[in-house]
């Protein structure tokens, strides 16, 4: 319980992190400089397939400051293959995925040689004079060809199709049979959707330092996951764990997108071990374009049935998701964590989901923010949106009509999974008023009579998301290799001050600032007493890391049941310091008294008592350090609404999102600030993938869009400012009442910007504009003619100079 | 090349390549980490510093053509111990949260800020433009540089962070946009 007189849980604190970080104080991975230490650089393959037929490397080998260059045949024998750690069935196809390529190329930026160099410049240098012969071979870009077989991109494979993942909820015993709701459905609807490849564009381009002096292997990278790496890094090289240590110091951003064990990570270590000497790797932003995973790249279909009367009764999902070249760390598993979600907060009887999983000649995919639950969530709120178009009935009510009540929670979903809390209404009662919704509506039919050249369009999301990952028997099931526990330990010391050591680790969601609230909450001490220490195996030696907004709802629950430890030694020594008996011992604000009397002990007191040990209790061990670990029983469901006014000039099919209001139940809030910050943020990424943002192909599988010119990360003049506001019903899963909220803003986003678009524009005549809805988009559109494409042509900006990766 | 450069009020004398870009001399031969570089091809602005008072992509500029002038980074801008009212503001408003943005994103917002005194939020976004951030989504990073202004008036920080427009047309180009 709070222990301070003023609450630090729900305290709009400032950031601890912010000094280092505002006066340049920092410790990214290129800042490292070490004696002695080696530069290396990567040559990438400007094509996209082909096999290896001669690599010269003595021009290079002879240049200034070049001490080695290296290629895949130096590495064949000691390189492995990246680990996929979720075989998502037992029959899934998995090819070899080596850090280097051999013999054969799969995807247009996979690195083929390395040049180790007294410095970056002298390495990039003699990148240029590697000579390397390609025979080339057919590319395979586009799934619903690739499933053809006809050129496949692992020829020992025999096949482009990676597995096969199904759900269905009459096998499953949670629901009716979906075709037999589609039989016999009053309303049936078949939309197919593309979600674009994006990529997740971390600001910090990822960067890698080995040392070897000391006996160890020391790797410092810019990771989201320092122990998963430190385990597969050890698993992949066969070094020992325990002469492996792995540092994640200031990281900037990740999305997801540093989710991973990455070829440069393995080859840094390699060339470490090889030379004996420390080396660095930092990518240039081109090089991260190339080669860093992407993230969705799925065609949707979707067939939904319904009732006359709007009741919704089936939903059918079949996938095609496209793997790209090899399967990373959690490639094939992404899609399936959207498997539960495509029904998302509507109550239909039946449901199937049928994924593909297909290989393609391109840079492979993995997480990114939202991870499967962004794409769910936008079909469905599409689906509604259609649904409603088609029976004519106002879209915010078709969803009213088939949401879950808030009544009904706990509630067991068609999908077969439990939602705890939650409650719709409130959110889009507070949401439809802020955004002063039917103000709105009579705005817009006021354009529409008035046939004014930019018209208003209204859109809504009621999206709900699973998060919190995860309970480790759930991802068990879901043949994940990891569990989804969390730690994290508090060590008192003597003079007061706290260390809090915690496995999840960090890079820009501030937890050192709440998981300091959270202590000084729980203990009563100063919030400045405490300390984080994270991201340092060394320090942290066991944690899952911190991705699937799961830090809080998994990490500070940790840190409460360690806290609710040390709570309860002290109590006991105090009531032995104080003489009386420990149920007459009350704790409030970092003090222990003696109910009714004003006999008092100090934490500190408490603490410096257990840490000389003068006079403990019989059998009590000396300290008051405690540790624990917690696996919850079940995911957490954020939820809200989104609602989207976009103005769109129907002469120039430019798109301006004039207001947006996001009212988020992302449970109990630690601190406003941060989850305002993890909102806004979260809806800039959303907002990208329908307006702004998507990797493109030439014909031969260059990537055309590798510059942040080419690929548009949305400036501070792209964006609208934000509407936020929250409602609350605390998650039943934790004892924080946390749900997550890192990926919410972008799961919702999304589909709230399209439907909006869309719904300008309906009775123009257009009904579906794909992503990202770019002027040129939305004029075809509206000239009544097809879409101009996929995008997978497109004209070569600046990134289709230098597929090298160089730095040019 | 012989190049004689102030950074942060020390004026270092080195011998540099023709070719070493100025983040690079600012990084690896000052150490002046604070600077940090996120693209190659000057759109993400993470490594804007200041060059003779004016906002310059320092990505984008060679080392030599910094010679004779003065470079402030972000690491220069407190004074005595207390922050710059730019690098206050982005606190209180956490206008920041992986950071990695913040001192090129702080450095341009200085610079303009030198130029509109009292910007509304249109004017902020434009000026920011060429600063790219992925975590804000840059409501807070609006808020902070209009917060800012207002810690500022009438004008206050430091002297070479302020320029008349004498200095603005006599300004040379020297890189960046």
């Amino acid at each position: 319980m709070t222990a301070t007189a003023e609450p630090e849980i729900g305290k709009a604190r400032l950031r601890k992190e912010d000094a280092r970080l505002i006066t340049g104080q920092t410790t990214w991975t290129d800042n490292l400089q070490l004696h002695g230490m080696l530069h290396m650089a990567v040559l990438r393959s400007p094509v996209a397939h082909a096999r290896i037929t001669g690599i010269d490397v003595s021009r290079a080998t002879s240049m200034p400051g070049v001490a080695v260059v290296l290629t895949g045949e130096d590495f064949a024998a000691e390189q492995g293959s990246l680990p996929c750690a979720w075989p998502i069935t037992e029959d899934m196809k998995s090819p070899p995925a080596p850090a280097m390529a051999v013999a054969q190329v799969n995807f247009a930026g996979e690195a083929v040689a390395l040049v180790i160099a007294d410095s970056a410049y002298h390495a990039a240098d003699a990148l240029e004079a590697i000579d390397i012969d390609y025979d080339e071979l057919p590319v395979v870009l586009d799934m619903e060809e690739a499933l053809r077989d006809n050129d496949l991109v692992h020829p020992d494979l025999g096949t482009n199709k990676c597995a096969t993942w199904i759900f269905d909820s009459a096998e499953a015993g949670v629901g009716t049979n979906v075709e037999d709701e589609i039989a016999s459905a009053e309303v049936v609807i078949e939309r197919t959707f593309k979600q674009q490849r994006l990529i997740p564009a971390f600001m910090e381009p990822r960067s890698v330092v080995v040392d070897t002096t000391a006996g160890m292997f020391t790797v410092w990278s810019a990771t989201q996951i320092p122990h998963i790496l430190r385990w597969m890094l050890s698993a992949v090289t066969g070094i020992s764990e325990h002469k492996l240590r792995v540092i994640a110091p200031d990281v900037g951003g990740g999305f997801g997108g540093k989710l991973q064990v990455t070829p440069e990570e393995l080859l840094c270590l390699l060339v470490a071990r090889r030379m004996g000497r420390p080396v660095k790797w930092t990518e240039s932003r081109t090089e991260s374009m190339l080669s860093a995973h992407h993230g969705r790249d799925q065609v949707q279909k979707i067939t939904l049935s319904a009732r006359r009367d709007g009741t919704v009764t089936g939903l059918k999902v079949e996938l095609l998701a496209d793997m790209g070249a090899y399967l990373r760390l959690v490639t094939p598993g992404v899609p399936i964590l959207g498997a539960f979600m495509f029904n998302s907060i509507y109550k239909f009887a039946a449901y199937r989901f049928v994924c593909t999983n297909v290989f393609t000649n391109k840079v492979p995919t993995d997480a990114y923010r939202g991870a499967g639950r962004p794409e769910a969530t936008f079909a469905i709120e599409r689906m509604m949106d259609e649904l409603a178009v088609e029976l004519g009935v106002e879209p915010m009510k078709i969803r009213e009509m088939n949401w879950i009540r808030h009544e009904e929670f706990p509630f067991d979903t068609v999908a077969g999974l439990t939602y705890d809390s939650g409650n719709y209404e409130a959110a889009t009662a507070r949401a439809m008023e802020l955004f002063g919704y039917e103000e709105m509506r009579e705005e817009q039919a006021r354009r529409r009579s008035s046939g004014d050249v930019v018209q208003l369009g209204i859109g809504i999301s009621t999206y709900t998301e699973m998060c919190g990952l995860a309970p480790s028997r759930v991802l068990g099931a879901l043949r994940y290799a990891a569990g989804g526990w969390e730690t994290a330990s508090i060590r008192m010391l003597p003079t007061g001050k706290v260390e809090v050591i915690t496995g999840t680790s960090p890079h820009g969601q501030g937890h050192e600032t709440v998981w300091s609230q959270i202590v000084a909450d729980k203990l009563g001490v100063p919030f400045d007493d405490v300390e984080v220490l994270h991201g340092d195996t060394a320090t942290s030696h066991k944690g899952m890391d911190s991705y699937g907004s799961r830090s809080l709802a998994v990490g500070g629950t940790a840190l409460v049941y360690a806290a609710d430890k040390v709570l309860a030694k002290a109590r006991t020594l105090a009531a032995h310091m104080m003489e009386c008996d420990e149920v007459d011992v009350e704790f409030a604000s970092g003090s222990f008294s003696v109910r009714g009397t004003s006999t008092v002990r100090s934490l500190g007191d408490v603490v410096l008592a257990a840490h000389v040990a003068h006079d403990l209790p019989e059998g009590m061990e000396p300290g008051m350090d405690a540790d624990a670990t917690f696996d919850p029983d079940n995911f957490s469901f954020p939820h809200g609404t989104h609602l989207c006014a976009t103005e769109v000039d129907t002469e120039t099919g430019m798109v301006r999102i004039s207001r947006y209001v996001a009212v988020d139940d992302v449970g109990t809030v630690m601190n406003p600030l941060i989850v305002d910050g993890q909102v806004h943020g979260g809806l800039a990424q959303g907002i990208a993938q329908a307006l702004y943002e998507e990797a493109t192909h030439d014909e031969m599988g260059t990537l055309t869009s590798a510059t942040l010119a080419d690929y548009l990360v949305p400036c501070a003049a792209d964006l609208p400012a934000f509407l936020t506001d929250r409602t609350t019903t605390p998650a039943t899963s934790n004892p924080l009442g946390a749900k997550g909220v890192g990926e919410a803003g972008t799961i919702a986003s999304t589909p709230a910007v399209v439907n909006s678009v869309l719904d300008a524009l309906r009775h123009l005549g257009v009904r579906d504009i794909e992503m990202p809805m770019s002027p040129e988009r939305v004029w075809t559109a509206l000239q009544g003619r097809p879409d101009p494409g996929s995008g997978d042509v497109t004209a070569g900006g600046l990134g289709s100079i230098d597929a090298q990766g160089g730095q040019s | 090349m012989h190049i004689s450069v102030n950074v942060d009020g020390v004026t270092y004398a080195d011998e540099v390549e023709p070719r070493l870009l100025l983040v690079h001399y600012l990084r690896e031969r000052l150490s002046k980490t604070g600077t940090v570089v996120g693209c190659d091809t000057g759109n993400c602005g993470a490594c804007t510093v200041h060059l003779d008072g004016h906002s310059v992509k320092s990505c984008q500029m060679l080392a030599v053509q910094a010679n004779g002038h003065e470079v402030t980074t972000i690491e220069g801008l407190a004074r005595d111990g207390k922050l710059h009212p730019v690098q206050e503001a982005f606190h209180s408003n956490h206008a920041l949260q992986c950071g990695f943005c913040t001192p090129g994103m702080i450095m341009q917002a200085i610079d303009l800020l030198a130029d509109e005194s009292d910007p509304d939020d249109e004017t902020v976004r434009k000026g920011l433009e060429g600063n790219l951030c992925r975590c804000t989504g840059y409501q807070n990073i609006v808020r902070a540089v209009q917060d800012a202004a207002q810690r500022m008036k009438p004008g206050a920080g430091p002297k070479q962070e302020q320029h008349s427009d004498e200095h603005i047309s006599s300004k040379q180009p020297v890189g960046g946009e």
